[in-house]
């Protein structure tokens, strides 16, 4: 029953086969089992799902208008605040932090009755593309205990590949939900930069975050996208526009559809393997009528060091607050202002993060802050403008969503360069505002391959028609591993 | 011996008045609890997000008008990152590139000559909480230090001016103007001792024909306007006896002592901090619509200095007498709405600037917080000059309305105050005053003509000031002759 989506799931609770209270126990059942071996959850909240759950069956007994996500267990990314459950970002500095506060996502899902089974492993502030930097312990990818499930959003995609949610939410700043999406064989959608309030969500880089949905299917990210996005006053950045309902852009059609293929994603670096999957894609496109085509956006070869120029340059600043005087952990060894900042600071944060800070600070340090930070600042515009050009012919563009498939545990641990450039075909996405989706499209080794779809700014319905055309002509997404 | 030129530039802080705090909806109100005026966005917890107070620009715009700014189309704010207890986030949200105004003045006067300042610059941010130390005036040495976050969060209007004042006088001067204009439209109680206006400065000194500026050193704590003159006064007199001997003035933060009347030199490294200046992600950029600044200039009254020239004209006030009744706007309207009453100003102007004024004084009132209207002044006036009541009557049935705000019919009926212009009963009286008084109604048959006031005195005090000083003398003249 774990094993259901979440629209599957509604059907049956509608039709009185199944309550939420027994989707619920199932879940936790799976978790019991294979927890110890996935690892996916930093924090588990069963009581408030079995509360929730028993709130769904009610409200589902009493027939009134039921909400496609009630009732049904989501997993949250441990970087989103619970009121009164420990939040931790996988950060030691958190360790024992409880929000006093919800996120605005949170209660809307909360407002639902979606059931919250726990709170998801990150790498450490959503810093890093493996989990392997969370400051608690790594993730494993469920098709493969050896591999990572990639990152940030890596517990997540995990929990949501084992069958130990139903769906779940991540977060994105460079990839950290469609990476570990592709590596576990799931669906992970990072939705238009001001579509989904990120009020509650810790901030990594503030203008290149936004939160989105890991999911079994395409019609699961829908249903999810449909909770969390709108406009929310509480967050200035969040886009005050009408949303449409996005199930209704699941329509099995490709017919003409234009396709761009990012031929600087299908080169140098790539797995042969990852090429040939997303090649097999286009096809598969080409065989509903849609139009592919190759695209070149030569802006993208400047991508990675422009987002590692931003993206610290923000967490430098957002990570700031973290000083032992208000929350989180405060070092013991404090005879001084200066020394409990040092102190907490050494002992509360990990060396990804401790880098990222540096590198921040750097960038934005007097006589450096034109050098970098501007310059990334004009090449961010660049790449926008690529993307602009782009979409003047094209309805999509697709690539591979990693390089490879998930990577072995330790790995790439000792080389934060080659695992920066694992996140080279999303992160011009987040600079740019993009939606993108990623979907399995294949396996490689045993592992899957994931296919990105980007949509132009606002163009969810876009994006998620074509993903779920492919979806219905192909059958990966039906694959799960076997634990 | 060189004749030295002083260049002062001013930075100031104005709390504005708004209910809110800049990026929450805390209140702002003063004086509460310690950290009860606080919520997850001003204490800075993980995942809070800032969203713009709309009346802390509105009152900025209002200020850069009145400041003959001109207010950007497109203004960002800024991340100034410093890491300090009071600081819950470690980084200010201030404005750096791209302030909300540039580009105005303000004229002054001093000692009778007009001059005109420039503003750089007016910009919003947010204020930064309270800290208590225990065991040490500073954080560094205390044995504990507790933090207040009630104010964190408060709106403040950054003003910064050209380095165009030449004196201490005339940076005191600046400050008392800019206060009584930013009181006057309302955007501030602008209150140097309480807080709410603070201002640094920046001075330099160069040899008079120079057109290089000297090394300036940053002066803070001017905690009033006589601490900004002396504060001045004593850095002018620092650079001028260092560089007489022959020194170096260095570029440095100094802290005025407000009980040695000196400056003193902090050892920090201040002019090395770097702030690491950022756009803020987390907000939009401030664009105020044409229609919006349009709709805010409506809001805005008569300036002082205007209103004061039109009340000498029109009213036909002495300079001084208009000054005055323009030092606040309620002062200023409680005084029009009075004359459109009664006819004429000048007497009720006197009465506003002296028993009104003090009676404020002394109970520590504006004249918007009591229960007295300018048509009741206007009335009292009116009974006086019809003779229903004299001068001296009037301040008792004044004190009288200021303290029950009764009507002025009722309290001069309450207390029997009504003039006496009965002849009949004023002989009454005068009979009683001659019988009482032989020596000196002798006095005055036999020529000291000048007793005749002693014995108007009498009756003023026996009819207890309601009979007109000149009836009760001519009657007095009629019985005696
Ligand atoms: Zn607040």
């Amino acid at each position: 029953m774990n094993s259901l989506t979440a629209h599957e799931l509604h059907q049956l609770l509608l039709n009185k086969k199944v309550s939420s209270v027994e989707i619920t126990e199932a879940v936790f059942k799976q978790i019991e089992k294979n927890e110890d071996k996935v690892k996916a959850y930093v924090s588990l909240t069963k009581e408030k799902a079995l509360k929730n759950a028993e709130e769904a069956d009610k409200r589902i007994r009493s027939g009134e208008n039921i909400p496609p996500l009630c009732g049904i267990p989501i997993a949250i990314k441990d970087n989103m605040c619970t009121k009164g459950t420990r939040t931790t970002c996988s950060s030691k500095i958190l360790n024992n932090y409880l929000p006093p506060y919800d996120a605005t996502i949170v209660k809307k899902l909360d407002d639902l009755l979606a059931v919250p089974t726990g709170k998801t492993n990150l790498d450490e502030f959503a810093m890093g593309s493996s989990t392997e930097n969370s400051g608690y312990f790594t993730t494993k990818n469920p098709w493969d205990l050896k591999t990572v499930p990639g990152g940030s959003s890596g517990g997540s995609a995990a929990a949501t590949a084992a069958d130990e949610c139903i769906l779940a939410l991540g977060s994105d700043t460079g990839g950290s939900i469609r990476q570990p999406a592709s590596f576990c064989g799931v669906v992970g959608l990072k939705p238009t930069y001001g579509l989904v309030s990120r009020y509650g969500l810790i901030a990594f880089a503030s203008s290149l975050d936004q939160i989105g949905p890991i999911t079994k299917d395409v019609t699961d990210a829908a249903l999810l996208l449909n909770a969390i996005a709108g406009y929310d006053q509480k967050d200035s950045t969040s886009v005050n526009r009408p949303v449409p309902n996005y199930q209704n852009s699941l329509v099995n059609s490709a017919d003409k559809l234009r396709i761009g293929l990012i031929s600087d994603l299908m080169g140098k670096g790539i797995d042969e393997d990852v090429k040939k999957a997303i090649k097999t894609a286009a096809r598969v496109f080409e065989s509903m009528g849609a139009i592919v085509e190759e695209v070149s956006m030569p802006t993208f070869e400047y991508a990675v060091p422009t987002y590692y120029i931003i993206a610290p340059a923000e967490a430098s600043s957002n990570l700031a607050r973290f000083d032992g005087v208000k929350f989180g952990h405060r070092s013991k060894e404090a005879p001084d202002l200066i020394n409990m900042y040092y102190n907490t600071r050494k002992e509360g944060f990990g060396s990804e993060v401790k880098r990222r800070i540096m590198i921040g600070t750097y960038v934005l340090s007097a006589g450096y802050y034109d050098a970098f930070y501007l310059k990334a600042l004009k090449a961010r515009t660049l790449i926008k403008q690529d993307f602009e050009k782009a979409f003047k012919r094209f309805d999509i563009l697709i690539s591979p969503t990693a390089p490879s498939v998930a990577f072995k545990i330790g790995e790439k641990a000792n080389d934060p360069l080659s695992m920066y450039l694992s996140d080279i075909a999303t992160i011009p996405v987040n600079l740019a505002g993009l939606p993108a989706i990623s979907l399995p499209c294949g396996f490689s080794k045993g592992l899957p391959i994931g296919l990105q779809i980007i949509g132009d700014a606002f163009a969810e319905e876009k994006t998620l028609q074509a993903a779920f055309a492919y979806e219905q002509h192909t059958d990966w997404h039906k694959k799960r591993p076997k634990l | 011996m060189t004749n030295w030129e002083t260049i002062i530039g001013l930075e100031i802080h104005a709390q504005l008045l708004t209910e809110s705090k800049m990026f929450c909806s805390c209140s702002t109100k003063f004086g509460a609890k310690p950290n009860t005026n606080i919520c997850p966005v001003c204490t800075g917890q993980p995942g809070v997000l800032p969203v713009t107070n709309k009346k802390a620009i509105a009152l900025a715009i209002k200020t850069a008008i009145i400041l003959n700014c001109k207010i950007e189309k497109t203004s960002i704010f800024a991340r100034k990152n410093y890491f300090y207890p009071d600081l819950p986030k470690d980084f200010q949200i201030s404005q750096y590139e791209l302030p909300l105004a540039v580009n105005g003045f303000i004229d002054i006067e001093v000692e009778g000559v007009k001059k005109r300042i420039g503003i750089t610059r007016v910009h919003l941010e947010e204020d930064a909480g309270k800290l208590v130390h225990k065991g040490s005036a500073r954080i560094m040495g205390a044995g504990e230090s507790l933090v207040d976050y009630n104010r964190t969060g408060t709106p403040l209007m950054e003003i910064v001016t050209e380095p165009d004042i030449r004196s201490s006088l005339e940076a005191k001067v600046f400050m008392e103007t800019l206060q009584h204009l930013l009181q006057f439209i309302g955007v501030c109680d602008a209150k140097m001792e309480e807080g709410s206006l603070r201002c640094d400065a920046n001075i330099s000194i160069r040899p008079e024909g120079a057109n290089k500026f000297g090394t300036k050193t940053e002066v803070k704590n001017m905690n009033s306007f006589r601490a900004v003159a002396k504060a001045l006064e004593a850095e002018e007199k620092r650079h001028k006896e260092v560089l007489q001997e022959g020194g170096k003035i260095i570029q440095e933060t100094r802290f005025f002592d407000d009980i040695a009347e000196t400056t003193i030199g902090m050892r920090s490294k201040e002019s090395a901090h770097d702030y690491r200046y950022f756009p803020e992600p987390d907000l939009v950029p401030i664009e105020p619509e044409h229609a919006w600044i349009e709709e805010i200039k409506k809001t805005i009254v008569e300036l002082p200095t205007k209103k004061a020239e039109r009340f000498e004209k029109d009213f036909e006030l002495s300079k001084a007498d208009a000054e005055f009744l323009t030092s606040t706007p309620a002062i200023a309207d409680f005084f029009e709405n009075c004359a459109k009453h009664y006819s004429k100003p000048k007497i009720a102007a006197n009465w506003i600037m002296g028993d009104l004024a003090a009676y404020l004084n002394a109970n520590n009132l504006t004249i918007d917080k009591i229960d007295f209207s300018p048509l009741k002044l206007a009335e009292m006036l009116g009974l006086i000059d019809k003779g229903t009541i004299s001068g001296k009557i009037a301040k008792i049935v004044l004190a009288e309305i200021l303290k029950t705000g009764k009507n002025v019919q009722d309290i001069i009926k309450d207390l029997g105050l009504t003039q006496i212009s009965d002849e009949s009963e004023i002989n009454n009286i005068i009979d009683e005053i001659i019988n009482n008084n032989p020596k000196q109604v002798a006095e005055f048959k036999s020529g000291k003509d000048p007793v005749i006031m002693f014995l108007v005195g009498q009756v003023m005090k026996a009819s207890k000031g309601r009979v007109k000083p000149d009836m009760a003398q001519e009657l007095l003249r009629r019985a005696l002759s």
